[in-house]
């Protein structure tokens, strides 16, 4: 029997949710790590009962957490994370020079063939692999010095690098985001890299097609086509067909087109979610209307969906890492609120209904299918 | 004998109750209690003081006999009080935050 397991991360705990393939009644497993920001919990593709957390505090700094029995039980890691050589400098809000530090983890990406083998985004923006299960960690940094890092400026969120790609066809392509930097690709493991952002226009820096200096908000891939990429920015929803070099604006219908999460149907790879927030000040849905859209054309075409979602005075968020997908038929859509909620579709989107209700704020949600 | 009380959210990840307990030879200080400390406990390295640096997080004191003794050197002498075990090293964290 196929089941289902959606690793929560939240400002206050970790909580993992488990259900039958049905989808239909979820037990709550939680809080892990009580009273920690859990940024994001992932699990390894080739071992899904090994999972990976990242807990952080503002008063005890940063931890790595891992689980070998599928989250019952947990073991801190290594955490420490050490930039390689002289961290240099990046620019601050003001455009002064400011030293990078290190903050915390936003997200974690297990490898897709070893179990040990994980990426981690980190605040302020770099790339750090461990190649032993976590029990040491060493910056790829090849990224932050690959001649744009002193040019690259925090978003409102801190300077982090939060989007992480593996190619499943391609071991040496990794695909990564940074706000507010933008996107980045390499073609050999982590050694090099280059800004991947043509297209990209942001009205709200000085040069609006600079070639670093956007603030992207989450990308998404489908795992067969690698080449096709999808981007929720600041402002705007864009496309890629060609592993970044070029993106084109496909918004097309949306009724607004910020926003932070994006992610792509696991059975239709021209199917595509989003959820539109009003504006970059007010972090809300339009009209206190909590709304997915999806595109089943690869953008542009968007239709809104709304049932079994708030019609009314909801004002939460959601944020970045805080939307996924099972691989289950039909496909199973899941994202998590500021406020504490968990929806999920078990139908592609077309109904929806909360599986947790009141949590704490959520950071992030994914998603375990399992056999 | 050195007694140290750590906040809750560090009880919790070294699976301590109660106060934690060290041997120490040698000058008992900031810095011969915190190694000592993360050599028992290695799940509290990085949580308390830097890494790299081994400064203080900025969110946590140290107080021993209704004294702060934050800002002090890491390698100077903790009151007798402590040394002798009579009265523990308080790590605490600061009120503040949601």
């Amino acid at each position: 029997m196929s089941g289902v397991r959606v690793l929560v991360g939240t400002k206050k705990g970790a909580f993992v949710l488990t259900s039958d393939g049905t989808r239909k009644r979820w037990e709550i497993n939680g809080p892990h790590f009580a009273g920690w920001e859990i940024y994001h919990m992932k699990g390894s593709p080739v071992d899904p009962q090994r999972l990976y957390a990242s807990q952080t505090s503002g008063w005890f700094g940063q931890l790595i957490q891992r689980s070998n029995d599928g989250g019952k039980t947990w073991e801190p890691m290594d955490n420490k994370f050490v930039y390689d050589g002289v961290a240099g400098t990046h620019q601050w809000y003001d455009g002064t020079p400011h030293p990078w530090e290190f903050k915390r983890v936003w997200h974690l990406e297990p490898s897709l063939k070893d179990p040990d083998t994980v990426y981690a985004g980190v605040e302020d923006a770099a790339m750090f692999r461990t190649t032993d299960g976590g029990k040491s960690w060493t910056e790829l940094s090849g990224l932050r010095r690959h001649g744009s890092g002193p040019h690259w400026q925090p978003g409102a969120g801190g300077m982090c690098l939060h989007s992480i790609i593996l190619d499943a066809k391609n071991p040496e392509r990794i695909f990564i985001a940074i706000s507010a930097a933008g996107a980045f690709r390499t073609d050999d493991g982590g050694k090099n890299w280059k800004p991947i952002n043509k297209g990209l226009y942001s009205k709200y820096i000085p040069d609006p097609t600079a070639e670093v200096g956007h603030c992207v908000h989450h990308i998404a891939m489908h795992p067969s086509r690698p080449g096709v990429l999808f981007m929720q920015k600041h402002w705007d929803v864009m496309r890629s067909d060609n592993a970044g070099d070029s993106w084109q604006k496909i918004s097309g219908n949306l009724p607004t087109d910020f926003g932070f999460v994006i992610d792509v149907n696991s059975h239709e790879p021209e199917t595509i979610y989003v959820v539109p927030i009003k504006s970059d000040s007010e972090h809300f849905p339009l009209d206190g209307k909590l709304r997915v859209y999806r595109s089943r054309s690869g953008g542009n075409e968007w239709e809104e969906l709304a049932k079994g979602l708030p019609e009314r005075d909801c004002y939460v968020n959601v944020l970045r890492d805080a939307m996924a997908v099972d691989t289950l038929d039909k496909c199973g859509v899941y994202f998590g609120t500021t406020g504490g909620q968990v929806y999920a579709s078990a139908d592609s989107g077309d109904s929806w209904a909360a599986i947790a209700r009141d949590l704490p704020g959520v950071l992030s949600v994914e998603v375990q299918t399992l056999s | 004998m050195i007694r140290v009380v750590l906040p809750a959210h560090l009880r919790t990840l070294a699976k301590v109750k109660d106060e934690v307990q060290l041997d120490i030879t040698g000058a008992v200080t900031q810095r011969s209690v915190l190694d000592a400390l993360e050599a028992n406990y290695p799940m509290l390295r990085g949580t308390i003081r830097d890494h790299v640096t081994q400064q203080r997080r900025p969110f946590l004191r140290f107080f021993a006999c209704e004294e702060d003794l934050s800002h002090e050197m890491p390698d100077a002498a903790l009151p007798e009080a402590v040394a002798s075990g009579k009265e523990p090293l308080l790590i605490v964290g600061a009120i503040a935050g949601g």
